[in-house]
């Protein structure tokens, strides 16, 4: 199972804490999650299931590059990390 | 008398309540979230705050009466149809997503419950269970007439008044920037466009009074006289004697661009407007805030200032940051500056409440 992790700034507003589900890509992995703690979705994608503009998502320390269908793929042991897109300083 | 006021800014909602003798913050929620827009539904004494997450995207929150604040649902849109070639009026792609709650208005007396939540890039939603679940308004979001629609200052359409109709809760009309003015008679099934009369200042004949591009900054309508309403526009002052089927500009000095409009509850030849120099510069005349008060329909305003600054002023009020309550004695408006004045004698003198608010988007009494 892949183990999912949340920035700290979502648990101001959503219960988030590290999750592990099954996937074999990362909109497998996130639909699980998200089954659990449904509010949580929506902070995530936006209303077509895409990642949010200034959302990002790390698998295996790897950016993933399909930001719209969410097809990057995910290993039984992969880390997954949905992070805020910073630029600027 | 209403004697709260909920002041939705950029870092947080702000209670503002009336004491002995003044008015004055008394609390503060969501501090350092977008508050866009809130909403008192004097219907049953619910609250509702309309925030915007940079990262994390549209959300809305409930107070029951007497109650705490807890999330509920946002207004969603429904799937893009794969292959669709959906574009605004500027030829570009419309993101089906609810990127800003820009209106939120109760439903008639006669439906309890009822909400509308007016969207950007567009969407007009209705909830029937007190914004548990919302439904797009399909009907006119497939109006052919949409692909005309313009982003305003925003870069994407939306809108941003509703006003459903005292006379029939099935009557309602909207206003969008820029899409000009719209009305239903069944609730929502069937749609007209309802803003001919107004025009740009510029461009070409056919597009410059074009209805369905037209920029209604705010539309309000006399709640005693619902034949009459007022638009704060673009270009001007606009008013309409005949359920806005036809308009009718007027001119205010010193300017006639503003972006609020607040109409007398029972006097409809009364409104107010807070205006600025036009739209590439968008700050008071001179540096000196004033408020305009019409009360012969326009013919002729008032230029109000007691009790505002007289120089030096660069404060700009957004749409729904000059309101007025349900006497029409009390007014209050916000600015981008962080000032917060009330008038309890229809603008007759201003007293400050706060000038080190975060700019405010949006000023509601409860």
């Amino acid at each position: 199972m892949a183990k999912v992790f949340f920035t700290a700034n979502l648990r101001r507003h959503v219960d988030c804490g590290a999750m592990e589900a099954e996937g074999v890509t990362v909109g497998d992995v996130l639909s699980r999650v998200f089954a659990i703690q449904d509010r949580l979705g929506a902070y995530v994608l936006d209303d077509q299931g895409a990642l949010r503009k200034h959302m990002t998502i790390l698998v295996d320390g790897q950016r993933v590059r399909d930001i719209e269908r969410l097809t990057d793929p995910v290993r039984p042991n992969s880390e997954v990390w949905v992070m805020q897109a910073l630029s600027g300083g | 008398m209403s004697e709260a006021i909920l002041v939705s800014t950029r870092k947080g909602l702000f209670e503002v309540g009336k004491g002995k003798s003044e008015w004055a913050v008394k609390d503060a929620v969501f501090l350092g979230d977008n508050v866009t827009l809130a909403l008192h539904d004097p219907r049953d004494g619910t609250d509702y705050a309309a925030l915007n997450h940079g990262h994390f995207g549209v959300k809305l929150h409930r107070r029951n009466k007497g109650g705490a604040w807890t999330e509920i649902a946002a207004p969603a849109y429904p799937p893009k149809p794969e292959g669709l070639n959906d574009l605004d009026g500027w030829g570009r792609p419309v993101k089906w997503t609810t990127q800003m709650i820009w209106a939120l208005e109760p439903g008639g007396a006669d439906e309890p419950g009822t909400l509308w939540a007016g969207t950007m890039p567009g969407g007009l939603f209705r909830s029937r269970d007190r914004g548990e679940s919302w439904d797009m308004i399909r009907p006119l979001w497939d109006m052919p007439e949409r692909n005309k629609w313009l982003g305003g200052g925003a870069d994407i359409p939306g809108i941003h008044s509703i006003c459903v109709d005292p006379r029939s809760s099935r009557t309602v009309r909207v206003g969008i920037s820029c899409g000009g003015v719209w009305v239903t008679h069944d609730g929502g099934e069937s749609w007209a466009q309802s803003a001919h009369g107004m025009r740009f200042d510029d461009g070409p004949a056919g597009v410059a009074d074009d209805p369905h591009t037209q920029d209604p900054h705010m539309m309000v309508q006399c709640p005693a006289v619902p034949e009459r309403f007022w638009v704060q526009h673009h270009c001007g002052i606009w008013r309409s004697a005949d359920n806005a089927k036809s308009w009718q500009e007027v001119k205010a000095r010193p300017s006639s661009f503003g972006f609020g409009v607040v109409v007398h509850p029972k006097d409809p030849d009364t409104a107010w407007f807070v205006p600025g120099i036009k739209d590439e510069k968008r700050y008071p005349v001179d540096g000196k805030l004033v408020v305009t008060r019409t009360r012969d329909g326009g013919r002729s305003f008032d230029v109000l200032d007691k009790g505002l600054p007289g120089s030096h002023a660069y404060d700009i009020v957004f749409r729904h940051a000059l309101a007025g309550d349900e006497t029409g004695d009390r007014l209050a408006f916000g600015s981008t500056t962080g000032n917060l004045w009330i008038s309890e004698d229809q603008g007759d003198s201003w007293q400050t409440v706060s000038s080190t608010l975060p700019p405010v988007h949006a000023v509601r009494f409860a």
